[in-house]
């Protein structure tokens, strides 16, 4: 069909389907069915599923406090990035607002949850290319990172630290010191990162001209987050309808032209940095105050409805929540960016070769548990 | 949080315009804007909504409204490339009969609805005329059950 | 001759001897030895199940780093590993695949459940896509609880692997 993503045709000759995964060296927990004319892909059919939780219907049995934990699980590779959305919604069915030291906080923990993310992503993506120092670098000076969100939400990745009306918590009193040290050692760590893997010839020629995304079919199949900021589309939820307090804080959104695996790439290697800048500048920001509005009795909110989009490390993060004043809400929809990029891949894949699949599958930053819910 | 909502208003504006009573805001508010229409001026609605520069299906779901027997329908749609119109999101639904789930597919309009869709088919099902593939996607291949997001779908832990 | 008492009982002791210098000097270096290159070269299936997947990362990474333990990175063919790492969740759409990755390792072979989800359905136990508990089609030998375990607590479920083959008959 004209409008489908996947134009699997029939070429006759000598075409072969590969099913990739889901045990597969690369593909995780996700299949993909590839159909192959010599070494060129024809064919691309992903088939999703094998991690779906049924996240939506379990939302209907839980109430507004006690779904933080399972929604945060399909991405507890960005924890607060996918919880903070639902805690916005949340708080606009409940009607609280969080005090301004608690957004500070959620501000501070969403970037670190992006910089833990997009670290993991790169260490991934390293070993996706052959590249095994690409893989213990940034899974190391990840675990720094971890170590500063850990010092604030208790635990090393699923902190469940978000919740209707502030934050669990405050964070340690030598929490600035902490983290300017960690960033001033991880600033010269981005420009070594360059060195050894940025501006590799290797790097460079498994990855430039590969997997390029068109800007026009980006907007139109529906990419978001820095797999289109790599189009030159300079998008972003944080600037575009500011949520927390993103409008006291000044950034910039690193663009790209060419659209290439490439370019997604040193997006996101330049995102590390606007996230420590965000939050060096949050610290400075930041005043005492309370951390929490305390809700008396059940959470309870008036028939009605929200939805709130959010910046993820991924790409735009949606939740649409219905109440019907019960205490458990009605319906809980969640639109997640990986689930909205498999038909970017799939467009992506057809007609590039087998070989470059990892390049193109990984450089999407896609994560089958956040997809499946 | 500013209340001036000349961006929606004109949006809603140039729509009722063209619409007449064939559409119904459901609501304006600051970045939100919400419209309803029947079954069948649902694609034409679509139409003039990417028309106005709405580019992005960012979310498509449906929910189950078991007391009225019908099951509503919504897509959410941003634009990414027009600065002024990033920070809003426009939400079209509507509303079918539980006794006939059909309806006619938006991917020819927003290619970018094509896995929400399928998706919606499999939890509610939905059937999308002119979709390509009604198939499961996410739920495995031998789910034999009524579909899992219909409110007379129990979960198993939960009797 | 052949139905004397005494001879029959000299055959018995002597059988007994022999079984138990075979025992001593023969059967149990052979077990250690066998055991021993067993224990040290455990390479799990790259089978991701579900989020405890992350951990596993992390486990495999400089600071935890697994290596050090005797337990390789998650890489290369099944047939050529003897460690299957149910990494979280297990879905009715994963699980026959999980078996079938299982069905096709070859002996000996060993099964870790890691994490809440693993073991007992953990934070799904009401989800109408989950397995409680994936001892219901594999055998497991090492349950590591957590949502998600740390990596330190991986590596503890490791050792405790390989008392257990450290101790198996061969």
């Amino acid at each position: 069909m004209q409008n489908s993503a996947m134009n699997i045709e029939d070429k006759g000759g000598d075409q072969l389907v590969l099913h990739v995964g889901p045990q597969h060296p690369g593909s995780g927990h996700f299949r993909i069915i590839v159909t192959v004319d010599g070494d060129y892909i024809v064919g691309a059919k992903p088939d999703p599923g094998y991690v779906h939780r049924g996240a939506e219907k379990m939302a209907e049995y839980r109430d507004y406090i006690q779904n933080i934990p399972h929604l945060e699980r399909p991405v507890i590779i960005d924890a607060t990035g996918v919880t903070l959305p639902y805690v916005l919604t949340a708080e606009k069915i409940i009607d609280v607002e969080a005090p301004e030291r608690a957004n500070y906080i959620r501000m501070i923990m969403a970037e670190l949850n992006r910089i833990i993310s997009h670290l993991y992503w790169l260490g991934i993506y390293g070993i996706f290319l052959g590249h095994s120092t690409m893989f213990m670098w940034p899974m190391g000076d990840r675990e720094l990172f971890i170590d500063l969100a850990e010092s604030i939400g208790g635990t090393r990745v699923t902190f469940s630290y978000v919740v209707p009306g502030g934050v669990r918590n405050d964070m340690p009193t030598n929490f600035k010191e902490r983290a300017l040290k960690t960033f001033d050692y991880f600033e010269k760590r981005i420009e070594e990162y360059k060195k050894i893997f940025f501006n590799n010839p290797l790097m460079s020629a498994r990855t430039e001209g590969i997997g390029t995304l068109d800007k026009k079919d980006a907007i139109r199949l529906g990419i978001t987050g820095s797999n289109l900021r790599a189009c030159g589309i300079d998008s972003d939820t944080r600037k575009d309808e500011p949520y927390c307090l993103y409008d006291n804080v000044d950034f910039e959104i690193p663009t790209r032209k060419e659209g290439d695996s490439y370019a997604r790439c040193i997006v996101r290697l330049e995102e590390l940095q606007q996230s420590m800048n965000i939050i060096k500048q949050v610290l400075d920001l930041i005043e005492p105050g309370p951390i929490k509005q305390v809700i008396g009795g059940v959470m309870r909110g008036e028939p009605g409805e929200a939805f709130v989009r959010t910046e993820a490390a991924r790409g735009t993060m949606f939740y649409h929540i219905v109440s019907d004043g019960e205490k458990n809400p009605y319906r809980v929809k969640i639109s997640v960016p990986s689930f909205r990029n498999l038909i970017g891949m799939t467009h992506l894949l057809v007609g590039s070769r087998l070989a470059d699949m990892p390049a193109i599958y990984w450089s999407l930053d896609y994560w089958p548990v956040e997809a499946d819910r | 949080m500013p209340s001036n909502l000349d961006t929606e208003n004109q949006l809603v504006k140039s729509l009722t315009d063209q619409f007449k009573n064939k559409i119904k805001t459901e609501y304006v508010k600051h970045n939100r804007i919400k419209i309803s229409t029947n079954q069948d001026n649902l694609k034409s609605l679509a139409t003039s909504v990417k028309e106005l520069g709405f580019e992005q299906v960012i979310s498509h779901g449906g929910t189950d409204y078991p007391d009225n027997n019908v099951f509503r329908i919504e897509y959410h749609i941003i634009c990414v490339s027009k600065k002024k119109l990033r920070s809003i999101m426009f939400s079209i639904m509507t509303e079918i009969s539980k006794d006939t789930p059909e309806i006619e597919t938006l991917i020819d309009i927003f290619p970018s609805a094509e896995f929400h869709e399928q998706e919606t088919y499999e939890n509610f099902g939905i059937t999308f005329i002119g979709h390509p593939r009604m198939e499961k996607l996410l739920l495995p291949e031998d789910w034999d059950d009524i579909p899992p997001l219909r409110k007379d779908y129990t979960l198993p832990g939960r009797g | 001759m052949v139905n004397d008492p005494t001879l029959n009982l000299l055959v018995g002791k002597a059988s007994d001897i022999l079984d138990n210098t075979l025992e001593k000097n023969v059967r149990e270096p052979i077990r250690f030895l066998v055991n021993w290159g067993r224990l040290y070269s455990l390479w799990p299936v790259h089978l991701e199940t579900a989020c405890c997947s992350i951990e596993f990362g992390a486990a495999s990474g400089p600071r935890h780093d697994v290596e050090r333990f005797g337990m390789l990175e998650a890489f290369g063919s099944l047939r050529q590993c003897d460690v299957l790492v149910v990494q979280g969740t297990v879905t009715r759409k994963m699980a026959p695949r999980m078996k079938w990755v299982y069905e096709q390792m070859p002996e000996p072979k060993w099964v870790i459940a890691m994490g809440a989800c693993a073991i007992s359905g953990g934070l799904y136990m009401d989800s109408y896509n989950v397995l409680q508990g994936v001892d219901k089609i594999v055998p497991v030998d090492v349950y590591i609880p957590g949502c998600p375990p740390r990596p330190e607590t991986l590596i503890q479920g490791i050792i405790e692997l390989q008392n257990k083959i450290r101790k198996s008959k061969v």
